[in-house]
């Protein structure tokens, strides 16, 4: 059917096949740890389901939707508001600010709660003023909340993750073309009503990306959930998999969460399917931003840089402190070094390939114009996001261990040579989990990136004689760039914090930063982690940096 | 130096002659830092590399993937429930060790050969100088007495050192007994399972409860100052008290290690194993992470000799590890965590 279409008339021909094959190959790949958790769910877990369903599961879901609901409340509330003073206001430090808000981007949400614990326990430093302020002598007769509550471990997650939330509606007010923010004001509608009337609005699909993104986050998170004694349904899946030995019942029950998430995502989805926003190739003329007076300045610039100090400055003052105590007494840990080259490797290794093949899973969908094939390929390659780290990892063990083994086989059949475990022994395990778990980022902005692209300039360009690859090297790419760009940066901060599955499918002999972290503070000593925790979030800065300017330029 | 070399001749005998260039992979539950000064003594005794890789959980499951081609030569965890686990999964082999079976007292290893015990750990109560400073003697089943009501703090019940206690408890009194003790137990306690042993040191400190239940050794390394001042001053809030069953004694979880299926130097994991009994060794293990030796006679550290002289319980563990789903199960029946 394509080769017919190969003369040169307006409607391109359609490329299909090829990129239809990638795209598939590449959704496979994503779904491998899927069917290995099927093949563990397949074997059956006895009567585990009447104890789930009477002791477990009700509170789980009860405590997951009032988490998930206070994180969503926490991140948008702050991600939303930050963007929109930063967007749309002019007050001392806002240049500053636009970048500082990212800052928390850096913080593994698990080192956060252990820092905050610290910070926030009655004999810890805060308590501790508040009662030399007010004149109280024993720690019991001060009421504080607790932060080992749902209260306390949602709030935690939303100061930590809102700045996906931030990331993606700033952009979009950003490129908010200014009319229809003037005409607004133009017909009297003030500041706030503005913002309420129709920047909000306009902006509803980049706030509902951020906060799936943050709540799929705070859905997966089991350090932070586990220690401050919340047990969401990630929680449970943990210790039904740890405590009754039974992966199998674990399996079930990840693959129905999996099964729920994956629904929402389909509603949310078809909710806004009219809500399609068209917007030009070239940068729209930004809305000029407003001086307030003094008073509206100062609740700008608090407004800024309370979710800066609570959800980066004070945990990373905290770690910054507690690794300066251990250095100075005990000196650099003698693996530092090697532990940065990991993490860096691993996750650099991991951010390469996987905005290739996200730029390729959405970049084929455009390909065969939308073919439903590529459609649901793009899906299914971005299933990893809604799965914990360690559920994921789990399910790959099986898939990878038997091409392995496979590949053993046949080496050895035919050459007599034993090639052992070619991708787990390597660490190629590690760097595929990676992929997995975090392709959804860049295909969601090499996807948001294409569909901004009218396809008449495609028409016109290949109309000017570009052939496929000339449109894709000199249209596409440098128009989605920007966007792939910042994804990528992500994708590597990410991977950088990423635990339980560096902690199951990392080779022998090896550590990262993040296992380090973790091996210290599994048995209490936490402070002699700060030093890697610290390691972590310097590491994470340069790249969140990079994401700021990027989108910087882009407004 | 010279115990070190004189091992180092006996080991080498023992391996036929030659140690060099010889490689031993070691997958372990138990963290690196407590791992790494026994490495470093094979090493030295020995010669042999030991290439090793820190897991949480999955261990099991990452070794049955692996299948023939694992690499794991030794698998070691902290829990003997895991351990047991592992041999239940067929992924452990038999050893028939005269040196492991002198050094490790039958209660802490499997009849069959299948696994060995290690080193031990005690479930203590942390109790307030300040408010309970005179108490000497507990027992386990006084934790549910309402006199302790909104005074105790523990981790979540779901938590391995938990569950392996209230396993022991279904197996020394029954289900429903057991039950009743847990849900005394709930009602006594200050706030919500949550943090780890050490919190409950520090809660004391605060004064948001007077008992606390712990691991022994976490005092020995709060005590220790390894972990940071804070924590000495943590530890020092607390005196530590052994408790007992009414009618036994202390219930004690063992870190241990097992030969894998397919080990490929399967000889050089006997002798690791071996060398984790030898006087040195299980010196380590008490110098490092303060734990008590599994071998009768091997010294305790001074600051666990303080807690006084522990008497083990002896309920096989074996028996023990049968009722740890029960008792996962039986601290969702009574909402333990919630």
């Amino acid at each position: 059917m394509t080769r017919e279409a190969a003369v040169p008339v307006a409607p391109p021909p359609r490329p299909g096949r090829g990129w239809l094959a990638a795209s598939l190959a590449v959704a496979l790949l994503a779904l491998a740890p899927v069917a290995g958790l099927v093949g563990l769910a397949s074997r059956g877990s006895g009567d585990l389901w009447p104890h789930l369903a009477a002791y477990v599961l009700p509170r789980a879901l009860l405590d997951t939707v009032l988490l998930l609901m206070g994180v969503g409340v926490v991140a948008s509330a702050i991600g939303v508001g930050a963007a929109w003073l930063v967007t749309a206001y002019r007050f001392p430090g806002r240049g500053l600010f636009d970048w500082l808000l990212l800052l928390p981007l850096a913080m593994p949400t698990y080192i956060a709660a252990y820092a905050y614990l610290d910070l926030l326990h009655p004999i810890g430093p805060v308590q501790a003023t508040l009662r030399g302020l007010f004149g109280i002598a024993r720690p019991q007769d001060l009421w504080f909340p607790d932060i080992r509550s749902l209260g306390g471990c949602a709030a935690l997650l939303g100061l930590v993750l809102y700045p996906y939330v931030y990331l993606t509606t700033r952009a979009l007010f950003l490129t908010q073309s200014a009319n229809m923010l003037e005409a607004a004001r133009t017909l009297g509608a003030g500041g706030v009503r503005a913002f309420g009337t129709v920047a909000l609005p306009l902006a509803r699909p980049a706030i509902a990306v951020g906060v799936s993104l943050a709540l799929m986050e705070a859905l997966n998170d089991i350090g932070a959930a586990e220690f401050l004694g919340v047990r969401t349904l990630t929680v449970s899946i943990y210790s039904t998999w740890v405590n009754r030995s039974s992966v199998e019942g674990a399996a079930q029950i990840a693959l129905a969460m999996l099964a729920i998430v994956l629904a929402l995502v389909f509603v949310e989805r078809f909710a806004r399917r009219r809500h399609g926003i068209a917007a030009a190739a070239n940068a729209p003329r930004r809305a000029s931003a407003r001086t307030p007076g003094g008073f509206g300045q100062t609740l700008c610039v608090l407004a800024c840089a309370l979710p800066i100090l609570l959800g980066f400055g004070a945990p990373a003052a905290y770690l910054a402190v507690a690794a300066l105590e251990r250095v100075a007494e005990f000196g650099l840990p003698p693996q530092l070094g090697r532990e940065i080259w990991n993490s860096t490797a691993f996750a650099g290794a991991a951010t390469l390939l996987a905005v290739t093949l996200g730029f390729l899973v959405a970049y084929a969908a455009r390909m065969t114009r939308e073919a439903p094939m590529a459609r649901v390929a793009l899906r299914a390659a971005s299933v990893g996001y809604a799965m914990p780290g360690a559920v994921l990892a789990v399910g790959l063990l099986t898939p990878l261990a038997a091409f392995d083994n496979a590949v053993d086989g046949v080496m050895r059949q035919a050459f007599g040579v034993s090639t052992g475990l070619l991708l787990s022994g390597a660490g190629a395990a590690l760097v595929y989990a990676y992929v997995v778990r975090f392709l959804a980022i860049p295909i969601g902005a090499a996807e948001a990136g294409l569909a901004r692209i009218p396809l008449t300039l495609d028409h016109a360009a290949r109309s000017l004689g570009a052939g496929p690859s000339g449109l894709a090297r000199s249209v596409h790419l440098p128009l989605a760039a920007p966007a792939v760009g910042a994804a990528a940066l992500l994708v590597f901060v990410d991977a950088m914090k990423e635990l339980p599955a560096t902690l199951l499918l990392r080779p022998l002999n090896v550590e990262t930063l993040a296992t380090h972290v973790y091996g210290e503070a599994a048995r209490g000593t936490y402070e002699s982690g700060a030093v890697a925790a610290l390691a972590i979030v310097l590491c994470g800065l340069p790249p969140v940096a990079l994401i700021a300017r990027a989108s910087l330029r882009r407004g | 130096m010279s115990t070190v070399r004189f091992i180092a001749c006996v080991a080498a005998l023992v391996a036929g002659g030659s140690a060099s260039a010889a490689e031993l992979n070691l997958y372990t539950t138990r963290e690196p830092g407590l791992m790494q000064p026994l490495l470093d003594a094979y090493t030295t005794a020995t010669g042999t590399k030991v290439n090793a890789i820190f897991i949480k959980d999955g261990l099991a499951e990452r070794v049955a993937a692996e299948g023939a081609n694992a690499p794991a030569d030794v698998l070691m965890t902290v829990d003997f429930g895991r351990l047991i686990d592992l041999s239940d999964k067929g992924l452990t082999q038999k050893v028939a060790s005269k040196t492991l079976e002198a050094a490790v007292p039958a209660q802490f290893r499997d009849p069959d050969g299948q696994w060995f015990g290690l080193s031990a750990r005690a479930r203590v109560a942390y109790v307030s100088k300040e408010r309970l400073g005179d108490l000497k003697a507990l027992t386990y089943e006084e934790l549910a007495d309402p006199k302790y009501k909104g005074k105790v703090c523990i981790r979540s019940g779901q938590h391995p050192y938990n569950t392996s206690l209230i396993a022991a408890v279904i197996t020394r009194d029954g289900p429903e007994a057991a039950k009743t003790w847990l849900t005394g137990l709930k009602a006594n306690l200050a706030q919500k399972p949550a943090g780890g042993d050490r919190d409950g040191a520090r809660d004391i400190l605060a004064g948001v409860c007077d008992v606390a239940i712990g691991n022994s050794y976490y005092v020995g390394l709060m005590l220790s100052g390894k972990g940071g001042a804070e924590q000495k001053k943590w530890a020092e809030a607390v005196n530590v008290v052994l408790p007992t069953f009414a009618k036994g004694g202390t219930h004690v979880n063992v870190s241990g290690a097992a030969v894998a299926k397919n080990a490929p130097n399967r000889d050089e994991a006997v002798r690791f194993l071996e060398f984790l009994v030898s006087d040195e060794a299980q010196g380590v293990f008490a110098q490092a992470n303060y734990e008590y030796p599994i071998k009768a006679g091997a010294p305790v550290d001074p600051i666990l000799a303080d807690f006084g002289a522990l008497k083990a319980d002896s309920t096989p563990l074996v028996e023990i590890a049968k009722n740890r789903k029960a008792a996962s199960a039986l601290v969702d029946q009574v909402g333990f965590d919630n």
